[in-house]
Parts: C-alpha cells; sequence; structure tokens
C-alpha cells in the first residue's frame, strides 16, 4: 500500500480528528436527550415538579395518584362513525379497563379535598388496537401551554420561609398567563359532586376524527353520566374516602352509566388551546354508552398496570395540534416508568 | 478471491444504512424521551417502525455474515488490538439485535398495541409491571452502552483510516475509493460513521 509519510504534525491533526469527531457527536447526544441544563423544558423536570408539590409517593402516579380502578364495556351505537372509522364507534360492545381519580399526586389526600377528578379509559379493539383517553371534571384546561402547566406547578409551590405559596408569584403567574382567570372563575363558584358517577369527565384536549373517507374532524369527547348531578353535603366532607365507598354501594346496587358526547368543532374553534371552551351550539353526537359493573383498589388492580397515554389511538383518532398532548404523553411515559420502577422495587 | 480485502457488497450496504438507522434511533429515542414538544408523537411514531426495521435487518446482516468471506484483519494489527476488533464487533451485533427485541418486549409488558401502520404485532411477553420494570430501564441502559461502543467503533475506523491506514477501513467502505480514501474520508470525515 502506498502510504505517504505522516509528519508529528499531522499526525497530531488527525489525532485530534478521531478524538473531536466523537466528542461532538456524544455532546449533540448528551443535548438532544435534554441532559444540558439549558432553558428547554422536559418530562424530567414537569415530573420533577409536580413531586415538589406533591411531595414522594413512590410507587404511585405522579398525578391523580389516589384512584379506583374500574371495569366494563362501551356500546356504541354506530353514530360516530360517521366521524371515525375506529371500529369501536362502529355498532357494537368493547371491553373498558378505567380509572377514577382525584387531581393531585397524593394519594392520601382526602377526597373531599380536591375538587377536580378524572375519569382514564383503556378500550380494547378486537384487532388489537387500543383507545387510551384521560378524562377531567372541568369545562377547561386552566393553561394553554405546556410551559403555562409548569409556570402554574412552581408558582403554586409553597414558599421556603412561611410554608405557603407566595401571591406575589401567583400575580406573576396571572399576568404571564391571562387565560386562566376563566378558570379560577369557574373554581371559585364551582362545588363538588357527591360522587364520580354524578361527574361529566371532559376530553378538554382536541383530537381529529378521521372518517372512511380519509377526511379529518376537530372533535372533544365527553362522558356524560346518567345520574343526575347532587352536590356534595356535610358528611361526605368528613370522609377522606367517600368516593370510593360510594362507588362500591352504587355498584353492588347495579352498573353505572355515561354517555360519550362527541362535540364536533365549529369554523373559527381551535384545536391547539385547552384553556377555552367551545361555544354550547356546536354539533354534538351521542356515539354511545359507557357501563361499568365493577370497581377495584388500584394497587395490584388491572388498571394500575396501565399508563393513560392520551396518544395510544387507534386507527381513525389522531392527535390535533394541541401542545398539552405531546407533554402528557411524555410526562406520563415518565411518571410510568418511576413508578413501575419503584413497585418492582417493593416487592 | 475477489472479496479478500473486503466485505460482501450487500454487508458493505447494509453496514452503512444500519450505522445511519441506529445513529437515527439513538437521537430519537433519547429526543423523545425528554420532550415535552410537539416533536414528541413524531419522534415516537418514527422510532417504533425503524426500530423494527432495524431488527429485520440485522438478521439479515447476520446472516451474510456467516455465510460469506470476512476479510482477515492485517497482520501488523498487535494480537491486543485484534482481541479488542473482535469484542466490540459481536457487542455490537448483540446489541444490534437485542435492542429492539428489548424495546418490543417492554412495549409488550406495558401492555401497549405495537402497530406497524395498520398491523397489530402480537406482544412477546405477557403484561406486567415487573417485567416493564426490568425491561424499560434495560432498553436506556442498552441504548448508551451501543451509543458508547459505537463512538469507540467510529474512533476506531478514523484511526485505522487516518493513521495506519492499512486498509480495514476500505474493507468496509469499498475497495474502489482505497486511492483517494485517505484524502475523501478527511474531506467529509462524517462518512466514516
Amino acid at each position: 500500500m502506498n502510504k505517504p509519510f505522516l509528519s508529528v504534525g499531522h499526525k497530531i491533526v488527525r489525532l485530534a480528528i478521531i478524538i473531536v469527531i466523537p466528542l461532538l457527536l456524544i455532546a449533540l447526544f448528551v443535548w438532544a436527550g435534554g441532559w444540558l441544563n439549558t432553558g428547554r423544558l422536559t418530562s424530567d423536570k414537569l415530573i420533577t415538579a409536580l413531586e415538589k408539590s406533591n411531595g414522594n409517593h413512590p410507587g404511585y402516579r405522579r398525578n391523580r395518584a389516589k384512584g379506583v380502578c374500574i371495569l366494563g364495556d362501551f356500546s356504541a351505537n354506530g353514530n360516530a362513525s360517521a366521524l371515525s372509522r375506529a371500529a369501536l364507534f362502529a355498532s357494537g360492545v368493547t371491553p373498558v379497563v378505567g380509572r377514577l381519580a382525584i387531581a393531585g399526586g397524593n394519594p392520601n389526600a382526602p377526597d373531599y379535598a380536591v375538587p377536580i377528578r378524572s375519569m382514564a379509559l383503556a378500550f380494547y379493539q378486537k384487532n388489537g388496537e387500543q383507545w387510551r383517553t384521560g378524562m377531567n371534571a372541568m369545562p377547561f384546561f386552566p393553561v394553554q401551554s405546556v410551559q403555562g402547566f409548569y409556570d402554574l406547578q412552581t408558582a403554586t409551590l409553597p414558599d421556603a420561609k412561611t410554608g405557603k405559596p407566595d401571591p406575589a408569584r401567583m400575580q406573576a403567574f396571572v399576568r404571564q398567563h391571562p387565560e386562566i382567570k376563566p378558570f379560577f372563575a369557574w373554581a371559585k363558584q364551582y362545588v363538588p359532586s357527591s360522587s364520580w358517577v354524578r361527574d361529566q369527565f371532559n376530553s378538554l384536549n382536541a383530537f381529529n376524527f378521521i372518517d372512511k373517507e380519509g377526511h379529518s374532524h376537530l372533535v372533544r369527547w365527553s362522558m356524560v353520566p346518567h345520574a343526575d348531578y347532587q352536590a356534595m353535603d356535610e358528611n361526605e366532607k368528613n370522609d377522606a374516602n367517600f368516593l370510593q365507598r360510594d362507588l362500591q354501594q352504587r355498584l353492588a346496587n347495579g352498573p353505572q352509566k355515561w354517555d360519550l358526547m362527541v362535540t364536533v368543532a365549529g369554523s373559527g374553534d381551535k384545536g391547539n388551546d385547552a384553556s377555552i371552551g367551545w361555544p354550547a351550539d356546536r354539533q354534538v353526537i351521542n356515539a354511545g354508552t359507557l357501563t361499568i359493573n365493577k370497581t377495584t383498589a388500584q394497587q395490584q388492580g388491572v388498571c394500575n398496570d396501565i399508563n393513560y397515554d392520551p396518544l395510544i389511538l387507534p386507527d381513525g383518532i389522531t392527535a390535533s395540534d394541541d401542545p398539552l398532548l405531546n407533554a402528557r404523553s411524555s410526562a406520563y411515559a415518565k411518571s410510568y416508568n418511576a413508578r413501575t420502577h419503584e413497585q418492582a422495587g417493593a416487592h | 478471491m475477489k472479496h479478500n480485502n473486503t466485505f460482501h457488497p450487500a454487508l458493505r450496504v447494509l453496514h452503512w444504512v444500519m450505522a445511519a438507522a441506529i445513529m437515527a434511533m439513538l437521537f430519537i429515542g433519547v429526543a423523545m424521551v425528554s420532550t415535552v414538544s410537539s416533536l414528541h408523537g413524531l419522534l415516537v411514531a418514527i422510532h417504533k417502525p425503524l426500530g423494527l426495521m432495524i431488527l429485520m435487518l440485522v438478521i439479515v446482516r447476520l446472516w451474510l455474515r456467516f455465510s460469506t468471506a470476512k476479510p482477515a484483519l492485517p497482520a501488523t494489527l498487535p494480537a491486543w488490538q485484534k482481541f479488542l476488533a473482535h469484542l466490540s464487533h459481536w457487542a455490537l451485533y448483540a446489541m444490534m439485535l437485542a435492542q429492539p427485541l428489548i424495546g418490543w418486549a417492554m412495549l409488550s409488558a406495558a401492555g401497549y398495541p405495537v402497530t406497524l401502520g395498520h398491523v397489530v404485532l402480537p406482544p412477546i411477553v405477557p403484561i406486567s409491571n415487573n417485567a416493564y420494570a426490568i425491561l424499560r430501564p434495560l432498553h436506556s441502559l442498552v441504548a448508551m452502552a451501543l451509543f458508547i461502543t459505537v463512538m469507540l467503533h467510529l474512533a476506531a475506523a478514523l484511526y485505522h483510516v487516518l493513521i495506519l491506514r492499512d486498509g480495514v477501513f476500505s474493507s468496509m467502505a469499498g475497495a474502489y475509493k482505497r486511492k483517494r480514501l485517505t484524502r475523501g474520508a478527511l474531506d467529509n470525515p462524517t462518512d466514516a460513521e
């Protein structure tokens, strides 16, 4: 082989290239993985913020930590199949494993102290695809952006000196994220109901339903209870677990039902802002009925193994451009990784 | 022997295609896990089918690797370097094969449907939080080990092409490049990934 002679200088330059190229790639890798402490928001930062505001509760979800598993099915009437080709909307029955919970990362929080409740569902289609959705009993989300959610978590952290949230930080937050004002106004007048089965759970985020022709329809959905609203009473305000007790009693007497109502966006309704509710006059389609027959404790329950990632969607449903969806998916995965690891370690 | 100095052309093509795919996969993997931006969903949607593609390619590659003649390392190479070369190559093959399977198994353990387009692939392990708790960190661990090994492999390849100039690099880059190889690699160093 014809090898030209390499001077010491040449050799040093070449060795430098050999070292620098992998090092540059490693630096790029570290940056891509979010390990450089830039201002960029990561799933780690979101989860850390949630842990800070709720305390560490190993083995539990980082948000909506307290809840129960529910089992049942969804009986579709076929009405929504004009909007979405997803198999579960065609007339028929799809098994469902879900979870009813209260907001926040404290698994020991008293039920009466947490006004916001949630319902998460996983629908199991015969073809192996799944639809997972997490809904909340509130009309719209407090903030529009992921940064807004993170800022809200950090603004409400107790001050190191006073042990209470700093009002000045909260005011600064509201100035930065004025879209939260309608949420505060709603929260102020909201009286929680006496039961999970009396609550309406809303997707808040928008999604696209894709029909058989491939046309996309921007939608939100709600689980609307068959049971009427009734305010939480004085007895319930003294019972830390009244929601679970109530659910068990009701299910002992018979199944509990919700209708899946799909709201179709009108012109001008945005898919990327969950902090704004859509007007009441929008087309609403009753897609079918959710029937819950059974509840179990969450630890070691069937729903414990499920990460209700809102981006697990069957063919016929896709994510909208709502920025919260990606953040929920990414942060839920972090929470799921952490709690499964902690649960396995506890055995 | 036609392929005395170089690997079989199909194996060379596979090597470079997989090099690009695996590097992309590693970067996509760490980025999608950390980001909360709208890239998250897109990256996840690329990561899963690309992983399956790598799994299929590595099976073809291992079969080719065993069924074709392989150029010998230069006699000038010290024994300890030969040993390291063999060790790192088998480590790379093992990780390339294991990593997509761990990913698939981890999704199965979590009960996620593993879909390729509209086709739902079967789970390869039963749903289990305990299995997931092992497989998920393992997927990260193997990714880090694979990335570090690829970086060492890259540094070694560059060492062969820039300092030793012993034909080891051209055995994978292609013999036709041999005459202008050193210059070419210097002009566009990232070629050597």
